[in-house]
Parts: C-alpha cells; structure tokens; sequence
C-alpha cells in the first residue's frame, strides 16, 4: 500500500492503468523503430566508424600519435576518462542511493540512468586500456596474474592499480544490478509475445515466474545491492581522484579531491541524464512517465552538486594562498591567468554560474533550458578535468621544459569514437530494451491514478 | 488426486484488495500454493507467511570472503612473494590495501548474493517458468490454491472462497 502526502504532484500523469504501463513501454520494443530513431543510430555508427579510424591508427602506430609531449605525458586520455566515469556515477546514485532513501521519483528514470552508467564505463575504461600501448598485453600489467618474470606482481601501493579494481567492480556490480532489475520486465515482454521474440526474450527472462516467494527474494537482493553500490559509487570517484591526490604535483596534491570528484561526478551525470531522457521521452512518448516534476527534480540535485563543486574550486584556491607554499600558490594563480586562462574560466562559467540559473522555477521546469545548460554542464565538467589535468602538467619544475598541449587528429578521433559507442549502445538499449522498469513503476501506479483522477 | 498438478485460480485486480484476500483465505483453512504479482506487493510475503530472506546473510559471508581473499593475495604478494620497497613504504603498507580490500568485498558480496538468489529462485537462462496466467506479468495478481493439497475443500468450495474475497475471475488450471 502506498502513502504519499496529497498535496504531491502524482509521479504518473494521464490516469495510467496498469495496463497502459505495460502497453506504453513494450510497444517500443515491439514496434518498428521510428525514423528519428533510425536516424540517430546511423549517424552514431557513423561517428564511431570514423572515429575508430583514429583507433586503428593508435594501436598501429602507438601513443605517438597523441599530443603528449615529455611535460604533460597525460591529457586528453585521462580527461575524457575521468570525465566518462563521472558520467556513470549518476545510474548508480538514481537506482542505489535513491532506492536507499525510498525515493519514488527514482522509479521512472532509473533503468535508463544505470544503462547509461554502463555504457559510460565502457567508454572510460577504454582510454586506460588504449594508453597501454599494446592492450593486448596489459593484463599482465593491470591485473595480479602469473608470469614469466618469475611473478613480479602488480604494486598494490599504486592509485592506478586501485582503479583497475574500483573501474572494474563497479562496472560488473552494476551491470547485475541493472540486470536484475530488468528479468521481470523482460519476463512481461515475453508473455506478450510469439514465436522467436518469445524465444529471446523468454532466455532473457531467465524463467521468472512473479512469485511471491520470488518477489520477496528480490527485493531483499535489491535493497542489498543497493545497499552495496551505495559506497561502491562513492569509493570510484575518490580512488579516480587518488591518481591525482595522491602524487606531489602542485595542483594536484590536494586532500579536497575526493569529495569534489564525487560530487563533480554525479553533478555531470545527473546533467547527462537529463539530455538522453528528454530527447527519449520525446522520441517515445513517455512524457506521463517522465514527467516535469522529474526534470526539476534532476534539475535540484544539479544546483545542490554545482553548488558543492563551486564551492571547492573556490576551497582549494584559498587554500593554495593560505597554505604558503609558492609552487601551489602559482599554479592557481597560472590556472586563472597563465595560457589555459580561457579553459579556466569555461569550466567557472559553465559549472559555477549556469547551474544557478536553476534557481529559478521558470528555468529549471523548462524542457528547452534544461536541455541546453545540461549541455553547456557537460561542456563545463570536461573542462574541469581538462583544466586540472593539463595546467597542473604543463609547468613543469623546470622553466626549461615548460610546453604546451595541442591535440592531434588522433586525439580528438578517439574521443569522437566514444561518442559514437555510447550513442550506438543507448540507441539500442532504447530500442530493444524496456526503458522504464516497467514492474517498479506499476507499484505506484494506484497512488498515481487515485490523485490524477481527483 | 496428485499433488502441484491441478490448480483453482483466483484473479485479483488490485493489491490491496489482494492483501486482504490472502489473510481471509488463510483464516478460512484453505492452503495457499503461492501467489503471482506483476509489480512487488509491500507486505504480501508477511500475510502469506513467508520468513524474511536470508539472502543478506550470504552476502554478508561472500563479503567476509571477500575482504580475507583480498588481504591474503596483497599479503603474499607484496610481502611474502616478491618484496619490494616502493616509496620508503613497509612492504605490508596497510592503508594502501584498503581500496583494493573494500572492492573485492563489494564485488564478491554483491556476485555471491545474486548468484544464491538466482540458484534458489531457479532462475537461469534457460529456465522455463511455470505460467498460471499470462495476465500475471502484465496487470493481474493471481492466487493458485492446489486442489490436491486441501482435500478438505471440494473445487467448488475453494472457488467460493475465492470469489467472496474479491476475486474477479476464478480459473482452472492444470499442468502436465
């Protein structure tokens, strides 16, 4: 039984039964895919073609290719890393720590948030994996296995190390998160259906049945799990942040680091959710299920975690002049001023100031605003990662070997090829798989329609 | 009359009227077999009876199997195997073990508890559930009383029951 305030807006518009639920989320993955979507996949596969000829050319050729100079030996690899991982954090607080906190709003977006949690993974463990050089080789130099070299193991003292296993454990706890959740859905679309859909998506389904038993197991594994990635997601971000914090560059070297990651990190992907669900709502017609009072919601999170994120940058340049230490002081000085000024003062704009246009109900239950400064966030949060990466590197101890970064064709394709892979896995995932959980968000469909239909 | 083979079928349109229904089916004597929702019904495992899971209990023991793994493997490594000194460190550098620690724990407890949930739940991929109603995974709860299993109550009677607690249809059903 449900008990919500009725002075709420109902989570679900438009009186839906629950029957409508079921209706209006499998008939996208039983239609024909619409033209937009049809559209959007081929200009995806594009990109990612292009982009992987960046690819080749990087494993054939070697890390060469890229920008790096002896100076900054790290760039645009470790930014977009950094930057596709944050976007994953927000699935993982949306379906854990929502879940965690009994909020029903959670319900409507979180099957599509953690599959955009996956994929943004995949696309972030791909930098560290092509940065190797040769990966073919590289799990003898990430993972703890057997060698010829009479075992000389992997350091257990080194961040990069525990990223190995933070990036990994997060991925695979959150893939059977995700896929749990989606066993009874698939289970629906296979009482739907006939002959070879019944076929694949009953394999999907895994035999679910919809028992009580069943559903009381469930639940238990989901509140656990939740229970389980709740720091999990939390302890990604602070041990990314460990390959910065934990070295002695001034810039780097800072103990702020991991909860401004984190918070960094959910604040860029709540804004990436907020730019796939409402071009998905629209392509899909889920505007009852996703609703306004879901945007602004998002929109929240995105003033209260820019609000934490502006209040560090202005921390930690406090805390350079208040420390006393003139190599800290200069670089911040050099970050505001020196040659990377204009990323600098992108990442302030975009992260700092835009998001407090939110504060204004107008703006934040605005589809088209919302649209865009979920963008201009997104923009803003690659260039914080730039930013720190970058103008930490590029001045170096030695006046001598001060340089610049200016990346190469190589680079850019890279990034453009994880582009085209995230687009590619979402579109398909939109299309074959049901985007709303369809079995959580029937749990509230009463509570709903009672207040609609008052 | 063989037992799990014939079933009476009680349709239920909504859940709270199903809540009530299961505990005014128990009072009356007849057995539940088991009751099949589309959507988790808050309370429906306390009114049919159901012990809690004691699926935290094994996640917690595949944690705790976890965190020893782990510590063992950074042990031998580091200290035992191959030592080295890395940044003026011990080679056992404790607070350099926790990360790796805190994520085999999570790793091991989360696979470990899925996968006796998914043993115990049967659930496999190609498993093949045993369907009492379609409508069950779409927008109805349905109630499967097992004729054989309350012999005291005739297929009628059970239907009866059914039908007084709000039960829009009442089927039959039976399996091979």
């Amino acid at each position: 039984m449900q008990v919500t305030s009725s002075i709420r807006e109902p989570l679900i518009t438009g009186g839906k039964t629950l029957k409508d639920v079921t209706h209006d989320v499998s008939r996208q993955v039983e239609g024909k895919p619409s033209l937009g979507w049809i559209l959007g996949l081929l200009f995806s596969v594009g990109i990612l073609l292009l982009g992987s000829i960046a690819l080749v050319a990087t494993l054939w050729e070697g890390i060469g290719m890229w920008g790096l100079n002896k100076t900054v030996g790290w760039a645009w690899d470790i930014t977009n890393f950094v930057w596709w991982v944050g976007i994953g954090h927000a699935g993982t607080l949306i379906s854990a720590v929502l879940l965690l906190f009994r909020q029903k709003w959670r319900m409507a977006i979180n099957r599509a948030a953690e599959a955009m949690t996956i994929f943004a993974v995949i696309c972030a463990a791909m930098f560290p994996v092509i940065h190797m050089g040769r990966p073919w080789l590289g799990a003898y130099w990430a993972l703890p296995l057997p060698n010829t070299f009479g075992s000389l193991w992997v350091n257990f003292n080194s961040p990069l190390l525990w990223d190995v296993f933070a990036i990994s454990t997060y991925f695979s706890v959150s893939l059977v998160f995700w896929y749990i959740g989606l066993i009874p859905d698939f289970a629906t679309i296979r009482d739907r259906a006939s002959g070879l859909r019944r076929t694949i998506y009953g394999a999907l389904a895994f035999g679910w049945d919809g028992a009580a038993k069943t559903w009381s197991r469930y639940e238990s594994v989901a509140l656990i799990l939740a229970g389980l990635a709740t720091p999990l997601v939390l302890s990604v971000h602070t041990i990314v942040s460990f390959d910065f914090a934990t070295s002695v560059i001034p810039g780097w070297h800072t103990t702020i680091f991991p909860p401004y990651f984190v918070a960094g990190a959910i604040f860029s992907g709540f804004a990436m959710v907020l730019t796939l669900m409402i071009v998905t709502r629209k392509m899909f017609h889920l505007e009852d299920y996703i609703t306004i009072g879901h945007i602004e919601l998002m929109n929240i999170v995105i003033i209260i975690t820019g609000s934490i994120v502006g209040v560090a940058y202005i921390t930690e340049f406090f805390i350079a002049w208040y420390s006393g230490v003139a190599a800290e002081q200069y670089a911040f000085i050099n970050r505001a001023t020196g040659p990377y000024w204009w990323a600098y003062w992108s990442m302030m704009t975009c992260n700092v100031i835009s998001p407090q246009l939110f504060w204004f109900k107008k703006i934040r239950t605005s589809i088209v605003a919302t649209f865009i400064l979920s963008l201009v966030v997104n923009i803003g949060m690659w260039f914080e990662r730039f930013v720190i990466i970058v103008t930490s590197l590029h001045r170096d101890y030695l006046p001598s070997s001060w340089a610049m970064f200016y990346p190469t064709w190589a680079d850019v394709g890279i990034y453009l090829f994880t582009f085209g892979l995230f687009f590619t896995l979402f579109l398909l995932f939109a299309k074959f798989f049901p985007v709303i959980n369809m079995a959580e968000v029937k749990s509230i469909v009463k509570s709903s329609s009672q207040k609609a239909n008052k | 009359m063989e037992r799990d083979k014939n079933f009476v079928l009680g349709v239920y349109d909504d859940e709270d009227v199903l809540l009530d229904a299961v505990t005014r089916v128990r009072e009356s004597g007849v057995k539940i077999h088991e009751v099949y929702s589309p959507f988790p019904v808050h309370g429906l495992d306390d009114v049919l009876g159901y012990k809690r899971s004691r699926l935290p209990i094994a996640a917690f023991f595949f944690g705790l199997l976890g965190t020893t793994l782990a510590l063992v493997m950074q042990f031998y490594m580091m200290k035992i195997d191959w030592p080295m000194i890395i940044g003026g460190k011990d080679y056992a550098a404790i607070p350099d073990f926790v990360p790796v620690t805190f994520e085999l724990t999570v790793l091991l407890a989360a696979f470990g508890m899925v996968g006796v949930f998914m043993i115990s739940s049967n659930l496999k991929p190609w498993g093949q559930a045993r369907i009492f109603d379609l409508r069950i995974t779409d927008d109805k709860h349905v109630m499967a009383i097992d004729i054989a299993n309350n012999a005291g109550f005739g297929e009628e009677a059970i239907g009866d029951v059914l039908k007084a607690t709000g039960a829009t249809e009442v089927n039959k059903k039976s399996f091979e």
